[in-house]
């Protein structure tokens, strides 16, 4: 790796807070403070906050706004209200996965899209050669200027409400609403990656290391405490939330991600449509599926699944989840084995061990639904 | 720096040897168990199997890594802690103490002295411990 490593905002405060910090993404980054398992413990029992700054923001303003977006995502963006959030998918032609995303719609004619952090640039490149610049809708990419704090856990919306002047309990999930936390200007959404109820606080670059202290502060009686992209990760790995560059990427397509509920053909064409429509109708050849460890191993990235020493698939995510004290993993079998119970096996270091898909999530998720 | 007691020898490969009477306990050592983070899965070979200097004899893994255990001294493994696997995370609580991995009956005594002292394995982690 030759370019220098970029760092969040909250590079400073990472490592006076004793965070053992790692390359991710192209970021330098926490990997955790305390410890991954307590951190994750954190999240489902009290409250933790994660600098999520590294990720980016585009702003795309304008007349057609809306339709370059309807092309661009596989999402249907004219169903998201202003004020309202939406999971979404940028694809290539082929109906690959360019990135993950969410799509806020900040009013009637602009949109802010908040995508992966090693994709920055692949997405800038993408929804900039789809819809060019001037053509009655303008983006920006505003991710340097944007930092973004997520503050998730049980005690996330009594620990946001003390310091935001608006009442943020009635935001509802996958919505947001501009207001003031701590002094600071902020967007503040309802929305997350663990499974927990909580927020994602955009905030000024220039802020969001007084946003972060103000929230450690009032939050150290609910037992707030920074959290890594260790127990990020095997937070929403218990949810089966893909992670783009693990369960998702240029070559995976969105249905055989189960990721079908969020490509929506019906609303017309858009980037990958047509691909995706002929994998609809030939249906998939594998799918991504929840596993659990019936044999004492740790399934990892890469790791082959077997069927009867056949081999049949691949893990793509795998871990010790620590909120359901199993080993869990996340991979691509072949259809015929994607059912829920279907005994397989995964090869562990040259060695077979027995495995069986699950229903995922693998741990229930307490996100504050409707 | 993370505690190295001074009556073990050491491995460059972080994993500690302790000798007693005749025979050798083995585990790895407090910075290893830091390096790995929070040790979530831990396989270990059975009494009876042979160990042999600076090969693997079993594997650690955390969270986010794995990792070999290598043997420190050959020779026949003649205990295994086996209330290891169930309880990973004693490597983490008490790497030097519950947190061993097995006894080995030496085959070859000079490989005892081929080990790390404490000051020599100190002065390999003081320079980056590669």
């Amino acid at each position: 790796m030759d370019t220098p490593l970029q760092r969040t905002p909250l590079y400073e405060a990472h490592v006076k807070a004793g965070a053992r910090m790692v390359p991710f993404g192209g970021w330098e980054m926490p990997v955790q403070y305390a410890g991954i398992i307590e951190e994750h413990r954190a999240v489902r029992n009290a409250v933790g906050l994660f600098d999520v700054s590294h990720m980016g923001e585009f702003e795309l303003t304008g007349p057609h706004a809306l339709d370059a977006l309807q092309r661009l995502t596989t999402n249907d963006v004219a169903a998201l209200a202003v004020g309202q959030v939406q999971y979404s998918l940028l694809c290539y032609p082929r109906g690959t996965i360019v990135d993950d995303l969410t799509v806020y719609r900040l009013a009637d004619d602009r949109f802010m899209l908040t995508v992966n952090a090693a994709n920055i640039d692949t997405d800038w490149a993408h929804v900039n050669q789809y819809t060019g610049q001037g053509q009655g809708a303008r983006w920006k990419n505003v991710s340097a200027d944007t930092g973004l704090i997520a503050v998730q856990g049980p005690r996330a919306e009594a620990l946001v409400c003390r310091l935001a002047a608006e009442d943020v309990a009635k935001i509802g999930y996958y919505r947001f609403a501009r207001g003031v936390v701590a002094g600071i200007d902020a967007l503040i959404s309802r929305t997350g990656y663990t499974g927990e109820d909580g927020f994602e606080l955009y905030a000024p670059a220039a802020a969001t290391a007084r946003l972060w202290a103000a929230l450690l502060e009032a939050g150290r009686d609910d037992g707030a405490q920074p959290i890594g992209l260790g127990a990020r990760d095997t937070l929403r790995l218990e949810m089966k939330y893909a992670l783009y560059g693990n369960d998702i990427d240029d070559t995976t397509n969105a249905l055989e991600a189960g990721l079908g509920w969020v490509v929506k053909p019906a609303k017309g064409e858009f980037i990958g449509r047509e691909a995706l429509e002929k994998v609809r109708r030939e249906g998939v050849r594998r799918r991504l599926v929840g596993v659990e460890m019936v044999d004492k191993a740790v399934a990892r990235h890469g790791y082959p699944v077997l069927k009867d020493g056949r081999r049949v698939g691949v893990v793509t995510s795998g871990s010790y989840g620590p909120s359901v004290d199993r080993y869990i993993a996340m991979a691509y079998v072949e259809t015929a084995l994607a059912a829920v119970g279907t005994a397989l096996a995964v090869e562990v270091r040259g060695q077979a061990k027995a495995a069986r898909v699950v229903r995922t999530p693998f741990h229930p998720p307490r996100v504050k639904k409707g | 720096m993370p505690h190295v007691p001074k009556e073990l020898r050491y491995t460059r490969d972080h994993e500690w040897a302790k000798r007693e009477d005749d025979r050798v306990r083995v585990g790895i050592t407090a910075y290893a168990a830091e390096q790995l983070g929070d040790v979530v899965f831990v396989e270990l070979p059975k009494v009876g199997a042979t160990a042999t200097a600076k090969k693997p004899f079993g594997v650690v893994e955390s969270v986010k890594a794995v990792s070999d255990l290598f043997a420190p001294v050959s020779g026949e493994i003649v205990e295994v802690n086996t209330g290891l696997p169930q309880a990973p995370e004693t490597v983490n609580a008490d790497p030097y103490g519950r947190g061993w991995m097995l006894v080995i009956a030496p085959s070859h005594k000079a490989e005892w002295a081929q080990l790390l002292t404490a000051e020599q394995y100190e002065e390999f982690l003081a320079q980056g411990a590669h």
